[in-house]
């Protein structure tokens, strides 16, 4: 031990070499690129989960609303379909698998359970022999009932008579329109009655004699002979009351001609061959058929208008994205420019400013939205109005984001450096102050799409803005047409309420993302 | 102090009169719907002739600003009651708007403090991870979507609570009885939830402020226990900027919420003033927007001028 420290202290000289000998010694070049402002946000926003899942749900919806009305819908834009309003969600696939069946399940009186399984029933008789059975019925492809609940006695269900029989029934809402009276022009008629002949389908049915027996004379699924609702026999002289069973066969009340052949149909005017009309009774799952060359498939139903519901959410996320785009992009032209002006040359001029945005800031933006409706969307039209109401005070935010930014680097170093060096006011706010105050602005831009995407919503529920029509329509008119009548239809607002949450919650957390990412020094921190 | 608050006042009368102005010149420019009813026609068209509505407009102005100072006249309903003083259509309207926002904020201040401390105190553990997840989706869903969520649980599928809320003859004349504030729960919770949210939010996010500053390093090394300095320090610091912004949404409730009083059928100023739109009833429109100025107005000066008072640091109240 001690030997060896002697040894240590008494090295000789020549043992030691200059580390670096015979090197140049120079600072080394960086292997790797240098990481620029907009580099080092985009490193901070890929580390933050949320936000990133946020955008890739945001893109989702934005293929959605461009693609929807193309691939997942066979329906064009104005296709519409009273008699398939309000319906639940169908489609031929899923059904498969016991998804989007179409059906629901409702409360069935005994009447109106015979009233449905007769759809069923009434489609199979072809020729109106009247010898279909209900069990034949009961499997029909037409036949709306999928499945009979236990038939029970209820008589707390308020209003029930004592002694009525109820039943849980799960019924398809699509085939549950049954049949229909209708009238046609004589080619039409031929024309069905080629397509019949082609198809194998059946679309006209027996009329049905309008007489005692008869429950509703509209109502074109009242096809056999009732009393009181309950359906009966009349084939010993007297109506009797019949029992439901399998083996059963419903008595018709088909109209029928001398030779006791049914009647398809019936004169009611017109004058002469192509243009006389005739009243049929037709079956409206295969008149659909008829006139469209598909059956009925709504991925998210029909709204309750009857158009289909993929095509107006599209259109309604379409037009809500949209005008959030353009207000946040005019709120970012406007609000940087004139935060740009106010923070770069201060003193009066800002003061000046400041003020015209102080009064500015202050008007309610739904008096604002309201008048600017009232005034402007006969001149302009309901959605450029909508945007001139919310740029009007949108953009004072930005401005004043901006006008915070400018003061901070204005008096920096290297803006002096420009002015030194003979640099225009201009050329010293865009190219030298306003590239960073960009990161700012940019969060600030996508902050103000779920505001807006919100505020619209809000003012077309409300009525103040009208967004419906035809071609066009809103999420908030979605809703607002689904508030009175969504207990019976949870689709007609589950669906618009869900897309519009979506798109908020999305929206945020993305902007938020966002703004962790170009200030990580504001994280977690409202502006 | 003094002169700041008399500076903002006075800024607050100028905007407000430059508002009132605008929104004045906007709605007499509109076109005067006249009813059906021939001698309804008639005794409005003279009422208007001898209220100078034929005049041109800053004569109008001008007798319209006469009429509200002079006898406090804010114009005539002649739709939504007729012939009453719009002015009194507005008051009449207040109490179950405030009934119902006061509620909502008796219930969401203390929960969104409550939360928001929790989840600060707990910060990045799974408590906060739980909580700041929530807040998030809270804030995001607007509150309609609330609205129609909490009928369809507490009415369709327990029938708790009544759908809407109830008329004052269904609720036996009274604004106050049990039966009014039964059917008044659901619009308290659908108007809740986003500002429970909210207010944690904002809560956490200034509490975990002040945990992290040195005066609370300082307050544990003078030997307080973490509660002792979370409570006596942190909280206090962190109250400066919460309790201006609590005395905002205070105002907030005079207006309260268009939707949810359109949702829950609640007979408040947001309902009036959907219904004076759809009824062309202006003078009553009129007095609801300006309305709705002085409050937003109102609540901007005293959340100003109390951050003023909380802390004297911040006496140029820039903070919006």
């Amino acid at each position: 031990m001690m030997n060896n420290t002697m040894n240590m202290n008494n090295i000789p000289k020549e043992k030691f070499k200059l580390v670096n000998e015979g090197q140049r010694l120079s600072d080394k070049k960086f292997d790797d690129k240098p990481v620029g402002y907009f580099k080092d946000a985009w490193i901070r926003f890929r580390k933050n989960k949320g936000s990133i899942v946020a955008a890739i749900i945001i893109l989702i919806i934005i293929l959605f609303s461009i693609f929807a009305p193309m691939i997942i819908s066979n329906h064009p834009n104005t296709f519409m379909d009273v008699y398939y309003a309000k319906k639940p969600s169908r489609d031929l696939t899923l059904q498969k698998i016991g998804m989007s069946e179409g059906t629901v399940t409702r409360t069935f009186s005994g009447p109106g359970l015979i009233r449905a399984i007769g759809i069923g029933v009434a489609a199979e008789d072809r020729d109106g022999s009247g010898q279909v059975t209900v069990g034949e019925g009961l499997r029909s492809y037409f036949q709306p009932i999928k499945k009979v609940g236990p038939l029970t006695m209820i008589t707390e269900i308020k209003g029930a008579k004592p002694k009525s029989i109820y039943s849980n029934c799960t019924i398809e809402t699509y085939l549950e329109v049954g049949f229909l009276y209708k009238s046609l022009e004589q080619a039409e008629y031929k024309r069905i009655v080629d397509w019949q002949n082609e198809t194998g389908l059946q679309i006209l049915y027996p009329l049905v004699e309008n007489n005692e027996y008869n429950l509703d004379p509209l109502d074109a699924n009242y096809w056999y002979k009732t009393k009181k609702g309950t359906p009966v026999s009349t084939a010993s002289g007297k109506a009797k009351t019949v029992e439901l069973s399998d083996d059963l066969v419903l008595e018709d009340n088909y109209k029928r001609d001398a030779q006791g052949n049914p009647v398809y149909f019936e004169y009611i005017g017109g004058g002469d061959h192509a243009t006389a009309q005739y009243k049929v009774r037709i079956l409206y799952y295969n008149y659909y058929r008829y006139l469209n060359g598909f059956e009925p498939e709504y991925i998210f139903g029909t709204d309750s208008q009857g158009y289909d519901m993929a095509v107006r959410l599209a259109g309604g996320l379409r037009l809500s994205l949209l005008l959030a785009i353009i207000v946040s992009a005019v709120n970012l032209t406007i609000g940087a420019m004139y935060g740009a002006v106010e923070g770069y040359y201060g003193g009066w001029v800002d003061l000046i400013l400041e003020r015209i945005s102080d009064i500015l800031v202050d008007v309610p933006f739904i008096v604002v939205a309201t008048l600017f409706q009232l005034h402007l969307s006969a001149k302009v039209g309901v959605i450029p109005s909508l945007i001139f109401a919310f740029v009007l005070t949108g953009w004072i935010g930005m401005a004043s984001r901006t006008r915070t930014q400018f003061y901070r680097f204005k008096g920096q170093e290297y803006v002096l450096a420009a002015r030194t060096l003979g640099a225009k006011d201009s050329r010293i706010i865009w190219k030298h102050i306003f590239p960073n105050a960009l990161g700012t602005i940019i969060t600030g831009s996508v902050l103000i799409i779920p505001g807006t995407i919100n505020s619209e919503s809000m003012l077309s529920y409300l009525g103040i803005v009208k967004l419906g029509s035809a071609t066009q329509t809103s999420l908030g008119t979605l809703l607002s047409d689904a508030a009175n009548i969504w207990t019976n239809y949870p689709h007609l607002l589950g669906y618009p309420a869900i897309a519009l949450s979506l798109l908020m919650i999305c929206f945020n957390l993305f902007g938020n993302g966002l703004r962790d990412a170009f200030n990580p020094s504001l994280r977690g921190v409202e502006e | 102090m003094t002169k700041y608050i008399i500076k903002r006042l006075l800024l607050m009368i100028f905007t407000f009169f430059v508002i009132m102005t605008m929104c004045f010149l906007l709605i007499r420019l509109l076109p005067r719907e006249l009813p059906q009813d021939k001698n309804l026609q008639a005794v409005i068209t003279a009422r208007f002739e001898a209220l100078g509505y034929n005049k041109p407009l800053l004569v109008q102005y001008w007798i319209y600003l006469k009429n509200i100072f002079t006898k406090g006249d804010f114009g005539t309903s002649w739709y939504i009651q007729f012939r009453a003083p719009a002015f009194e259509v507005l008051t009449s309207r207040l109490l179950p708007t405030v009934l119902v926002n006061l509620y909502s904020f008796i219930l969401s201040v203390p929960l969104g403090i409550l939360f928001g401390i929790y989840a600060a105190i707990k910060k990045n553990k799974w408590q906060d991870q739980v909580i700041s997840t929530s807040v998030m989706v809270f804030v995001s869903v607007p509150s309609y979507v609330y609205a129609f969520l909490v009928q369809y649980i507490f009415y369709f599928k327990l029938n708790w609570l009544p759908l809407t809320v109830y008329s004052l003859a269904d609720a036996g004349g009274s604004w106050w009885t049990k039966k009014m504030f039964i059917s008044m729960i659901l619009p308290i919770l659908a108007l809740s939830f986003s500002q429970i949210a909210g207010l944690t939010r904002f809560t956490r996010a200034e509490l975990t402020e002040t945990l992290t500053s040195d005066y609370m390093l300082l307050a544990r090394t003078k030997g307080l226990t973490r509660a002792q300095a979370t409570s006596r320090h942190a909280l206090k610091n962190a109250m400066v900027p919460i309790l201006p912004m609590i005395i905002g949404t205070f105002i907030g409730i005079l207006g309260g919420s268009m939707i949810i009083e359109q949702i829950f059928a609640i007979p408040g100023v947001g309902q009036l003033y959907i219904k004076s739109i759809n009824l062309f009833d202006y003078d009553v429109f009129m007095v609801d927007s300006i309305f709705y100025t002085f409050i937003g107005l109102l609540a901007g000066i005293l959340v100003d001028i109390s951050y003023g008072f909380i802390d004297p640091r911040i006496r140029m109240g820039s903070k919006k």
